[in-house]
């Protein structure tokens, strides 16, 4: 039995005079301990409110939470909420976006640590001061006496989230939420902040359930991989499998969109035209069908059910699915090259058929180009982490974006590497990016 | 060679200095910025020297401030003054006591009316401002409405002229130093109240708030130990206001005559009184309480204005 299971989660905003928003509508995903279980998906799509949900932090007014949610055995929603608070902290912990509105900016780091500690943990003084002391200094913060005196401001922005992350494992909780840890750092201390999420989870065996627009940390982090839209799983599947064989029109979309590296000169980007759309609700068919390429009339008669036409486990909600694209045969999951030296992780390159890919590559117009390049960079693999990568090659199809980051904050540089006589296409060029909205402009 | 070294040597002192500028806190840093600030030095000196007036005044007068000693000099019916001279600093009132001595005396009840209703109104004030912040905030459906009724009464409190209540409360509690007391700092209950609860309804919507709530931080501690905290620059900043405003409105209700109508007590606002019935012949006499008035009020602004710019927290760095 996994330790967190969510079943048909709905979340309904209601206020006067409006139509209700449904912002998540039947999402179902399960979190075992030591796994991480990603929710991806574009701006808007209900990952972060999915997450408020599970935490019991959504205001209480106007907002309807429906569905299950299982917590090794208790049922989160039905708990009252002083139940929920004693568990939050020491059973459930959560990690935000930005590391500096999440400190409170007039109290040093080691009270806002002590804080936690002497709530759940009972500790109190010298003993809390010591155990902070040691929490900063597990999570990578150097001189942790000094850094506990020090404000948040003082911090730099890796080490407030390094900061925040020690608040939150501070009382060993079994499941860690974390929602776009690392959107508000650059790339090379993204890296860092992943590799310790990840060093958290191999030696304490924590679940976590990472939400992220960028795929770059999906390829990295994540075992199992939900890609949402509006409000909808779309797809779920392994890691690999998803990566390898992304059957949703939308997250063949989405990865199809990722710029490569070993893209020829001039090739445009691959954009998935339009933006979400919260009005268009799944019931009169497939929210996605409006910027779908392989949009039938069949797409609008009722909310697709989740099938598995591909493989078991595989679950994809589309009623056209992009099962064979040309060139399917070529499809190869490649694992990344060992580390080259200790600083960088390899790019792997796979057969290069050019722009004339499969379904779904629809020339964009040339405003797209500035909407995606305009989306957040992609963090890679840290070093040490980089035989886990599969970038893969669905018939010529841009890889994830495995990207180079160098661990010890050097400039990243671009290793590009062939194997088994693949040709390596690899052109540096600036960090890959994983899209949050790759939207046609203008649209 | 030698250049070099001597960059390395200014490079290792630029990060020794910042290496001590940092490790403050904000408020040392808000210190600093109102140390640099001119209008606060300004300001802060003139309080210096009221409050050491104010303090010492009876032992520093040279005169007792009601010894009439010179009264045969000083006849007010056929407007005979006497000005400044080597003995008097300030001359003769109308019934021949020292006017420095006097206004040195005085100054002492100006502080004590200033701070006393001020504290009142900010005591009451934040008390009823923290309740209502935190109960609007965190304490759900049943905390916004008794944070709207109590809001409806201080509404209704800040609807009124604040001279008329302070009369009022005059008029309730008869006339005396503690009936200005409370009249001045009643009419500043409301103003504490909203202006803390405003800052903290600003600060619950914050992420640290947030961020503390899922790490399971109990309401009392979020509300004490983080959101008070952070919502209390704006009402330090409209304490120090308010003290010009209570100085200025303790001496209007002195000179309206609700003020200690014990005369053994020298009091700059029932000087301006007196001193208005011989404004032809001796103005000066009514010039000193209102300059000492002004003067002092203009200390507390200069001061007050000079932390609003400190502790804005756009100009945080």
């Amino acid at each position: 039995m996994p330790l967190l299971s969510v079943d048909e989660l709905t979340v309904t905003f209601t206020a006067r005079g409006r139509r209700d928003v449904r912002a998540v509508s039947g999402v179902s995903f399960s979190v075992d301990q030591g796994e991480v279980v990603g929710l991806v998906g574009e701006s808007g799509c209900g990952k972060s409110v999915t997450s408020l949900a599970l935490m019991g932090l959504l205001p209480k007014r106007g907002v309807t939470v429906g569905g299950r949610a299982e917590f090794d055995g208790t049922d989160l929603f039905g708990l009252g909420d002083a139940k929920l608070r004693e568990m939050r902290g020491s059973q459930l912990a959560m990690i935000f976006q930005d590391p500096l509105s999440s400190l409170n900016p007039v109290v040093p780091i080691g009270v806002q640590v002590t804080e936690i500690l002497s709530r759940h943990r009972g500790l109190k003084g010298e003993a809390a001061r010591k155990e902070a002391a040691h929490l900063l200094d597990r999570v990578g913060i150097p001189d942790p006496r000094r850094r506990l005196k020090e404000y948040p401001h003082q911090l730099s922005g890796g080490m407030r989230q390094r900061a925040l992350i020690a608040m939150a494992v501070a009382c060993a909780p079994r499941l860690l939420i974390a929602d776009e840890p690392t959107t508000a750092l650059d790339v090379t201390i993204q890296a860092q902040i992943l590799e310790l999420l990840k060093e958290l989870v191999d030696e304490e065996g924590t679940a976590l359930l990472m939400i992220t627009h960028d795929l770059g940390v999906v390829a990295g982090l994540c075992d199992q991989v939900n890609v949402l839209y509006a409000g909808k799983t779309v797809e779920s599947a392994g890691r690999r499998e998803l990566f390898a064989s992304p059957t949703h029109p939308y997250a063949n979309g989405l990865l199809g969109s990722i710029p490569r590296l070993d893209a020829p000169r001039g090739e445009p980007l691959r954009p998935v035209r339009g933006s979400i759309n919260d009005q268009i609700a799944w019931a009169d068919g497939c929210a996605f069908a409006p910027r779908c390429d392989h949009y039938t009339l069949e797409c609008l008669q009722g909310t697709p059910e989740l099938t598995e036409p591909r493989t078991p486990g595989h679950q994809v909600r589309c009623v056209n699915p992009v099962l064979s694209p040309v060139g399917a045969g070529d499809v190869a999951v490649i694992e990344a090259p060992h580390i080259v030296t200790g600083l960088e992780t390899g790019l792997e390159t796979g057969p290069e058929t050019g722009p004339e890919a499969g379904p779904g590559t629809e020339q964009p117009a040339p405003g797209a180009v500035t909407a995606v390049a305009a989306a957040a960079p992609a963090t890679g693999e840290p070093s040490g982490e980089a035989g886990t990568v599969p970038t893969v090659e669905p018939a010529g199809k841009p890889a994830p974006g495995a990207d180079v980051t160098t661990a010890g904050g050097a400039a990243p540089r671009t290793v590009t590497q062939a194997r088994d006589g693949e040709e390596p296409g690899g052109e540096p060029a600036a960090p890959s990016a994983a899209g949050e909205e790759p939207t046609e402009a203008g649209s | 060679m030698s250049t070099k070294t001597d960059k390395i040597d200014r490079l290792a002192e630029l990060t020794a200095q910042t290496e001590t500028s940092t490790g403050h806190s904000l408020a040392y840093e808000a210190f600093r910025r109102l140390r640099a600030s001119k209008m606060a030095v300004i300001g802060a000196c003139i309080i210096a020297v009221f409050v050491v007036l104010a303090v010492l005044g009876p032992w520093i007068a040279p005169y007792s401030p009601t010894a009439q000693a010179w009264r045969g000099e000083v006849l007010p019916a056929q407007s005979v003054f006497v000005g400044p001279r080597g003995e008097n600093w300030l001359g003769l009132d109308h019934l021949g006591r020292d006017e420095f001595s006097r206004m040195l005396v005085g100054a002492r009840q100006t502080l004590l009316v200033g701070v006393v209703s001020t504290l009142l109104g900010f005591t009451v004030g934040c008390l009823i401002g923290v309740g209502a912040g935190a109960a609007a905030t965190l304490g759900g459906r049943l905390g916004r409405r008794i944070d709207t009724v109590v809001m409806r009464f201080i509404d209704m409190l800040l609807a009124l002229p604040s001279l008329l209540l302070a009369v009022s409360v005059a008029a309730v509690l008869g006339q005396s130093l503690t009936t200005v007391m409370i009249a001045v700092g009643v009419v500043q209950i409301p103003i504490f109240a909203r202006l803390l609860r405003g800052a903290m309804l600003a600060q619950g919507g914050s992420d640290y708030v947030l961020a503390s709530q899922a790490l399971g931080v109990r309401k009392r501690r979020i509300v004490l130990g983080h959101i008070v905290p952070n919502s209390l620059s704006p009402v330090i900043v409209q304490a120090t206001l308010s003290l010009a405003t209570a100085i200025i409105e303790a001496a209007a209700l002195s000179y309206l005559g609700l003020g200690n109508p014990d005369a053994a007590v020298p009091e700059w606002g029932v000087m301006l009184a007196q001193a208005q019935r011989f404004f032809d012949a001796a103005p000066m006499l009514a010039v000193y309480p209102s300059v000492g008035i002004i003067i002092t009020a203009l200390g507390f602004t200069l001061l007050g204005e000079a932390m609003r710019e400190a502790l804005d927290p756009k100009l945080r760095s």
